[in-house]
């Protein structure tokens, strides 16, 4: 067990001082967009694409600067104010910018600005655009605040106000019953895992009576064996939720429901990776707990393997994308789970995978838009030569999702791949495989939707995107391109300090055998895909009796699973309890009523309205009240 | 002076006017009634007083008196005007204030 060496923060200077403009801009935009109203339609959108580029311009410029600190400075604390003052304890709300929380802000910002772009032009015709801006914007600030948090209350604050965003986004087109629905779903599968961040903050002021991050890694090695890993697995739990992990993944596939920018922005390239952060951000914990960290891998394993296997089976173009989305989350839950070897690798593949995958995710809405709407991949083909733009960047994607060498998530995938092997082999050659069945479905993907001839429905005319559509695209195309190259050898020394990552030694191009062995194993799942879906593709989904295809179109029946254990049981104690309170709770108050109705109702005879019965009942009374006196005096 | 008769007569008429009270049909002579067991016991706090020898029993009787002169204006209103509307004057006939 090794004790983890994380920077204290030092007070912040300079550009790092104006850090909580990163939070205050897009929370600032939101708001005028709401209150405005009508009045903002024309400009809303344009008011809206401009707070994540003006977040970024900080974002980088802190950057700039936090790459000229020398690295025991990295660290910085931003006061922002004093929230409440005791003779005891002071809580501050300040902002933590190190190498790690500067990484998110300026992948959120960034590919955010780009996602923010998109957007103007995929929800041109959308009479709330303006709205969907102000959502937008409320993501971005609460996300903000979720990564520049400096403490686990903060982060909560940041990650109920991403759920928070999540659940109005998905369900913007609130006037569909199948988005209500998703909307609630994924709001209420957030909210168990919620609990167990709340559980783990409790637990850790309990024990260490602060809940900052510097704190807790202070005094974490103090604590016993059992502690941690109960937090470790609160944490994991919290995790799971966010990130779509199994056994909480089920929302993620009906979040697809949502506008295919929120489905790029927020459940592909940042908000659901929000549980890794969290997992690379509580390392210290994790590295006291063995038990904890195996398992965050073994989560990270069963969901590259859930993820993988939906994307397999589903013909809907984005919830293909969905479970890849939570494949690719496994492979850095993995990666995290790896203790000191693998946390670097995670954030790497996270970066990357924010790139491509927001890239594939705006592909996938320039081609449905071009579709009119439709995202079943049976309705398309050939796109290829319809939409040419959409098709080049779309397949730059594709080549680093699948780990094409020298693509962005080549490198990636392969360091975590490398340090499975180092945890064990099992989790090595799971990962390669897990590599093999990413390679098969994403050119599944690629072959329905792009190749092969053309089966659009009729009436159905392809049309390419306007520029302000594809320039996003290419800009992201580019990052999956060079992200891996430019990331690779300077990531781990980057994070190394922060996160007390280990640094190994990485190559352009590796040539060990796990490395070529991955390489035929990917070259397996494309040659794969392409020989089956090289064949004729029907229009609609044939009926298979295979388990496999039927589990994988059921979602691995999470869903029935979920309805059966939790739902019906629930739904029966909520009967009971109905039950119980109409004939227990309402009886005796109904009886007691009766009884008193009955005994009041023979009282009152005695009311016969005969005043010589009264006058005799009165001097029965004076009678006993005078012969009480007198022998109580006598006695 | 013995006062000893003064509270048995003060009683005899006590016992009177409570048997009057409760026997007799007539509004009038149960109302009689009443007024005979107020000076029953106006007559009881009058000679208390006289052998206690302080004014405390005397003043409380001509409260007594005062208030059972207003009652009996009110009284005879009362039972005047049940007689205009019912034609009787036996207490037995009103009856209808129960339950």
């Amino acid at each position: 067990m090794t004790l983890l060496e994380t920077l204290t923060p030092v007070a912040a200077t300079g550009s790092l001082s104006i850090a909580w403009l990163l939070i205050a801009i897009p929370l600032a935009v939101a708001g005028i967009l709401l209150v405005v109203g009508r009045a903002g339609d024309a400009w809303g959108h344009l008011l809206g694409a401009a707070a994540p580029v003006a977040a970024f311009v900080i974002a980088l410029v802190e950057f700039v600067e936090l790459l000229g600190a020398p690295p025991a400075e990295r660290a910085v604390s931003v006061p922002v104010y004093t929230w409440a003052e005791t003779a005891d304890r002071t809580i501050e709300i300040s902002l933590l910018v190190d190498p790690l929380s500067i990484l998110f802000a300026l992948l959120v910002t960034g590919v955010g600005s780009l996602i923010f772009i998109y957007s103007i032009g995929y929800m041109v015709e959308d009479p709330k655009r303006r709205r969907f801006f102000a959502f937008l914007n409320i993501f971005l600030g609460a996300m903000l605040t979720l990564v520049l948090a400096d403490n686990y209350i903060m982060l909560f604050i940041g990650w109920e106000g991403v759920g928070l965003a999540s659940y109005l986004l998905i369900g913007f087109w609130q006037e569909r019953t199948s988005a209500a629905l998703a909307a609630k779903k994924a709001f209420l599968t957030n909210k168990v895992g919620d609990l167990g961040l709340l559980c783990a903050s409790f637990a850790m002021f309990a024990l260490f009576g602060s809940v900052s991050f510097a704190d807790v890694n202070a005094a974490a090695p103090d604590m016993s064996h059992g502690w941690a890993t109960a937090l470790g697995l609160l944490l994991l739990l919290a995790a799971c939720g966010k990130s779509a992990q199994v056994p909480l993944q089920v929302w993620l596939l009906d979040a697809m429901e949502g506008p295919t920018p929120v489905s790029a922005l927020i459940h592909a390239a940042t908000m659901v990776t929000a549980g890794v952060y969290l997992v690379v951000r509580s390392q210290a914990i994790f590295t006291l707990s063995d038990e904890a960290a195996l398992a965050v891998a073994v989560v990270g394993l069963c969901s590259i393997f859930a993820g993988a296997w939906i994307g397999c089976a589903k013909d809907d173009i984005k919830k293909v994308l969905a479970g890849s989305t939570m494949s690719q989350i496994g492979y850095m839950m993995l990666a995290a789970g790896l203790g000191p070897a693998g946390v670097a690798f995670a954030i790497f593949h996270l970066l990357t995978h924010g790139m491509f995958k927001a890239n594939m995710f705006l592909g996938a809405g320039a081609v449905m838009h071009g579709m009119g709407d439709d995202t079943d991949m049976r309705h398309f083909g050939a796109l290829a030569k319809g939409m040419p733009w959409v098709f080049g960047t779309f397949a730059m994607g594709y080549l680093a999702i699948i780990g094409c060498p020298f693509f962005a998530g080549y490198y990636s995938k392969d360091h975590i791949i490398n340090a499975a092997f180092g945890r064990g082999p099992v989790f090595g050659w799971l990962a390669i495989v897990g590599a093999a069945i990413t390679a098969f479905y994403m050119t599944r993907l690629m072959m329905m939707t792009f190749f092969g001839p053309s089966r659009h429905l009729p009436g159905v005319h392809p049309h390419r995107p306007g520029p302000v559509m594809v320039i996003p695209l290419v800009i992201l195309a580019i990052g999956s391109i060079i992200g891996g190259l430019v990331l690779n050898g300077w990531i781990q020394g980057w994070l190394s300090d922060a996160i007390g990552a280990e640094v190994e030694p990485v190559h352009i191009f590796e040539t060990s055998a796990i490395a070529w062995i991955t390489l035929l194993a990917v070259a397996c799942g494309i040659v794969l895909g392409v020989l089956i879906y090289r064949r004729p593709i029907a229009q609609e989904t044939p009926v298979s009796r295979n388990f496999f295809v039927n589990a994988g179109r059921n979602e691995l029946y999470a869903n029935a699973f979920n309805e059966a254990v939790f739902m019906r049981p629930g739904q029966r104690l909520c009967d009971g309890l109905e039950l119980t309170d109409r004939y227990v709770v309402d009886g005796a108050v109904n009886g007691g009523v009766t009884l008193a109705k009955g005994a009041s109702g023979l009282l009152r005879l005695l009311q016969n309205g005969y005043v010589r019965t009264y006058g005799a009942l009165m001097t029965c009374g004076a009678v006993i009240v005078g012969a009480v006196m007198i022998l109580g005096r006598l006695a | 002076m013995n006062p000893n008769a003064y509270i048995i007569l003060s009683a005899i008429l006590l016992c009177i006017g409570l048997f009057g009270f409760m026997v007799r049909r007539n509004a009038l002579i149960a109302f009689m009634s009443v007024e005979l067991m107020l000076n029953a016991a106006n007559l009881a706090m009058v000679t208390f007083s006289h052998v206690h020898g302080g004014l405390d029993g005397q003043i409380a009787a001509f409260f007594v008196m005062v208030v059972a002169a207003a009652e009996v204006v009110v009284g005879l209103a009362i039972i005047i005007t049940i007689f205009r509307t019912r034609q009787s004057a036996s207490v037995d006939d009103e009856n209808l204030l129960k339950h």
